[in-house]
């Protein structure tokens, strides 16, 4: 259902500001969203002055140099701090992406931090990705094939059939993009979103897959798959560059090539 | 409170297995509205100096009826599968939802027949 005014409880007040280091020069202010479910409170809007002299490059290493020096109740989830595990996904100045791979010097004024939009929050800036994950595996995210592989070495593929699945491949499952999404925020209990049907068309592509007539039939469906509307916030977003919103147009084409054209 | 598994509640009831027809039809009329609207206009703009006999009498000509009763075909239906994607996207409440989607369709249908039965009686002289 579409919301456009936050509950009671879920006005976001401002909270603390920390002032920087004595003898700091290069003065950068972060603006966090914090939450703690076990206070009761509303959420606010921390405000941590930081020494840049002191502090890495990305937005990754602020926060983390937040927690380690300042205050050590943020709680956030990163891992690789590469882009690659997908973890520190957040909404930083109004754009979702990773935080280990935002540089600090392409932000203008405080650089403002927020949970990924529109999902529930377990604390501070960690959203639970419990429905997105059950999502994932609800489209089958494995080859599935009645063939059995051939005894003495692996499902072969071409070097054509292989280049179908670049750009989907890459994909880390951060979130981004399904959390960009207006049809996400919405009807995201039914509507797959970028990120999954991006990983459904993943395995639609794969030419060692015998399942293309069984997947398309789970898509076919006007909330899995019929919520887009090529709004392309995910594209816009993606912090690897990829286009699920072209991923579900093919979707739709493979539809259409079933049974129309 | 609900123990159902997260994957349980994710697959839901499953794939209605259809929304294919109701996409492509709408960009089907979509397609079609283009040169059809443009023809209508373009009639309008020249038939709007003219007298009503004039007017009723280019209406009534085989080809216009059925190129403006095309039109009507076409823009209600477009109307009515873009109203109910709107629904369906803004609209939770499933009760609402439904009521709203009825509730236009009929009264696009309505408006539909009306400008049918119209072009019909002016193209046999009623």
């Amino acid at each position: 259902m579409a919301e456009f005014t936050l509950p009671e409880n879920s006005v976001v007040k401002k909270g603390k500001t920390f002032p920087a280091p004595d003898g700091a020069t290069n003065i950068q202010a972060v603006e966090i969203y914090r939450w703690d479910p076990d206070t009761g409170e509303n959420p606010r809007i921390d405000t941590y002055h930081i020494d840049l002299d002191t502090c890495g490059p990305m937005v990754l290493d602020a926060i983390i140099k937040i927690k380690d020096e300042v205050d050590s109740t943020l709680a956030f989830r990163r891992s690789c701090r590469e882009g690659i595990c997908g973890s520190c996904s957040m909404n930083i100045n109004g754009r979702n992406t990773l935080a280990c791979t935002k540089d600090i010097s392409d932000i203008e004024g405080p650089i403002k931090i927020y949970p990924l939009p529109h999902m529930p929050v377990v604390k501070d800036i960690v959203p639970d990705l419990t429905h997105f994950y059950a999502q994932y595996a609800s489209i089958k995210p494995w080859i599935q094939s009645t063939t059995p592989p051939p005894g003495d070495k692996e499902r072969l593929q071409s070097k054509e059939e292989r280049s179908k699945l670049d750009g989907l491949y890459e994909c880390i499952l951060c979130a981004c993009c399904s959390t960009s999404c207006p049809s996400y925020w919405w009807n995201g209990d039914r509507y797959l979103g970028p990120a999954i049907l991006l990983q459904a068309y993943r395995w639609l592509a794969d030419s060692r897959d015998e399942n293309a007539g069984e997947r398309l039939d789970e898509l076919e469906d006007p909330f899995k798959l019929y919520r887009c509307h090529t709004i392309m916030n995910c594209t816009e977003t993606c912090p690897k560059g990829l286009n699920p919103a072209k991923a579900i147009a093919e979707i739709k084409k493979l539809l259409v090539e079933r049974k129309i054209a | 409170m609900g123990l159902r598994s997260p994957l349980g509640q994710a697959k839901g009831l499953g794939s209605a297995k259809e929304g294919l027809h109701h996409w492509w039809v709408q960009r089907v009329t979509a397609v079609a509205l283009i040169p059809l609207t443009v023809w209508f206009a373009f009639k309008v703009a020249v038939l709007s100096m003219s007298d009503y006999n004039t007017v009723a009498e280019c209406i009534g000509s085989p080809w216009s009826a059925a190129l403006i009763i095309s039109l009507i075909v076409a823009a209600f239906y477009h109307a009515a599968l873009g109203m109910q994607v709107i629904y369906e996207d803004y609209i939770g409440a499933k009760a609402v939802r439904i009521s709203a989607i009825m509730g236009t369709n009929l009264l696009l249908f309505l408006l539909a027949a009306a400008g049918i039965i119209a072009v019909v009686r002016i193209a046999v002289g009623g």
